[in-house]
């Protein structure tokens, strides 16, 4: 490892800027979100800040047991993320489909569809648990250990 | 060091690159987290900046679908090389750039690519919130110079010289004092802050012009803005605030009123909403043009 990479590292680890995307969500999780990125649990003390484009984001922020309508729109943003990335899933609907599960409207868990890092369980989860989670992911993206990093590196060699 | 030496070193070292950039962070930060301060929360590190540069440096580019690649990668290059150009004529202390009849005039056209380049990265991404980003930036263009340049040239009717040196040496007075109304009447919009954040909106028009733009073109592109910020806050002390005897002092006022400039235009933000471009138009063509009428005015007389 040289020095540069040693410091993108770091960076990767300090600075995890986040894409929030709501994937037929009850709103509950994206409230919990909208009180992590407020002053009281102000993320930006970790570096994380929200994007508006996902082009810049490291983080896709995932909500929602994943509605057959936005699959698409899900696989297409997740698709426009820079690589290195990472996907953080908030809440049971995306690990499982919590109460929505069998529903014929929804697809099922988040993993069938992109390659998912970390789950943050909870209905709806703690901002804590989110910020947490986000700062999983930073130390996953710094160490080269998320899902679509080992992918590129079997791919790449 | 004089020739080459010293413009190489003015380029490179300080104001240049490496000096501009490092005070460039330094400056982001403290807008960063004196806005997080005023908002109650804790804030960035001092580091923050620095690290995102990296982490974007770092980072995939993603061309999109239709966009010429070469464009893509060299507007933002333009940008940062005439933002270090820019920075490194400004005769800051320590700078070691040789002054020449007319460098006013290369300062003040080198000031404009970043903004143009800006439009034309926004015009050329494909992105129709690219589109309305440049559209807002070529608009608020016409309206910001008008101060702007207003006090630019009539610090240089005052000193009767096209040179940066006559004007950093001509002894204060009453035109300085109307010409750093329109100058800090034109800083918001320049810097694209609030009340004046209309062409790059967060969150109403996605990131504006840079909508598309990852890894980094985006990199050079931050690297750029932060560099603008050091050259304006810079312009600004040489111009308006007294020329100190000794050099010690020199920095110690040049590091102070770059911060304090920063501070208080952090505190406008804050305190502010984001108007729309026909506000913000109206505001400059009436107050900007009155500040910049009676600057040029009190240059004529005196």
């Amino acid at each position: 490892m040289n020095i540069f990479e040693g410091l993108l590292s770091i960076s990767r680890r300090k600075s995890p800027w986040l894409y929030c995307l709501n994937a037929g969500s009850c709103n509950g999780c994206d409230i919990e979100i909208a009180a992590t990125i407020s002053p009281r649990y102000d993320p930006e003390q970790v570096g994380a800040l929200r994007q508006g484009s996902p082009k810049h984001a490291d983080i896709l922020l995932v909500t929602g047991p994943l509605t057959l309508r936005t699959q698409d729109a899900l696989r297409d943003i997740w698709g426009q993320i820079a690589r290195p990335k990472a996907v953080v899933a908030i809440g049971s609907c995306p690990a499982s489909g919590n109460v929505f599960a069998g529903s014929p409207t929804v697809v099922g868990s988040l993993d069938q569809v992109i390659p998912v890092d970390i789950y943050v369980p909870g209905c709806p989860p703690r901002p804590q648990a989110i910020l947490q989670g986000c700062i999983h992911a930073a130390r996953l993206l710094a160490e080269g250990k998320t899902h679509d990093q080992q992918a590129t590196r079997e791919g790449g060699r | 060091m004089n020739g080459w030496g010293g413009i190489g070193s003015a380029l490179l070292l300080w104001p240049g690159l490496f000096g501009g950039a490092a005070l460039a962070w330094l400056l982001v930060w403290i807008q960063r987290k004196l806005a997080a301060r005023l908002q109650g929360r804790i804030g960035p590190p001092f580091y923050q900046p620095f690290f995102d540069f990296v982490k974007l440096l770092g980072k995939d580019t993603v061309v999109p679908a239709g966009v010429n690649r070469r464009l893509l990668f060299a507007l933002p290059l333009i940008s940062a090389v005439a933002a270090t150009c820019a920075l490194s004529l400004i005769p800051v202390p320590g700078n070691t750039m040789p002054s020449f009849p007319g460098d006013l005039i290369v300062l003040l056209y080198l000031l404009e690519m970043p903004a143009l380049c800006e439009v034309l990265a926004g015009y050329s991404s494909r992105s129709l919130y690219g589109q309305v980003g440049s559209a807002r930036e070529a608009i608020l263009w016409l309206g910001y110079n008008l101060p702007f340049l207003a006090a630019v040239v009539s610090l240089a009717i005052q000193a009767k010289s096209l040179t940066l040196a006559a004007l950093v040496a001509a002894p204060l007075g009453p035109v300085h004092l109307a010409a750093a109304a329109a100058f800090l009447c034109a800083l918001p919009a320049r810097l694209k802050r609030n009340p004046f954040s209309i062409p790059n909106a967060e969150q109403e028009i996605v990131a504006g012009p840079f909508t598309e733009y990852s890894g980094v073109p985006l990199a050079c592109f931050e690297l750029s803005h932060g560099l603008e910020l050091v050259a304006l806050a810079s312009l600004f002390t040489v111009l308006f605030l007294p020329l100190a005897n000794t050099s010690a002092l020199r920095w110690l006022l040049y590091l102070l009123g770059s911060g304090a400039l920063v501070g208080l235009i952090t505190l406008v933000a804050t305190a502010t909403a984001r108007l729309t471009v026909r506000h913000a138009f109206r505001f400059y063509w009436s107050w900007g043009a009155c500040a910049a009428i009676v600057a040029l005015m009190i240059a004529g007389m005196w």
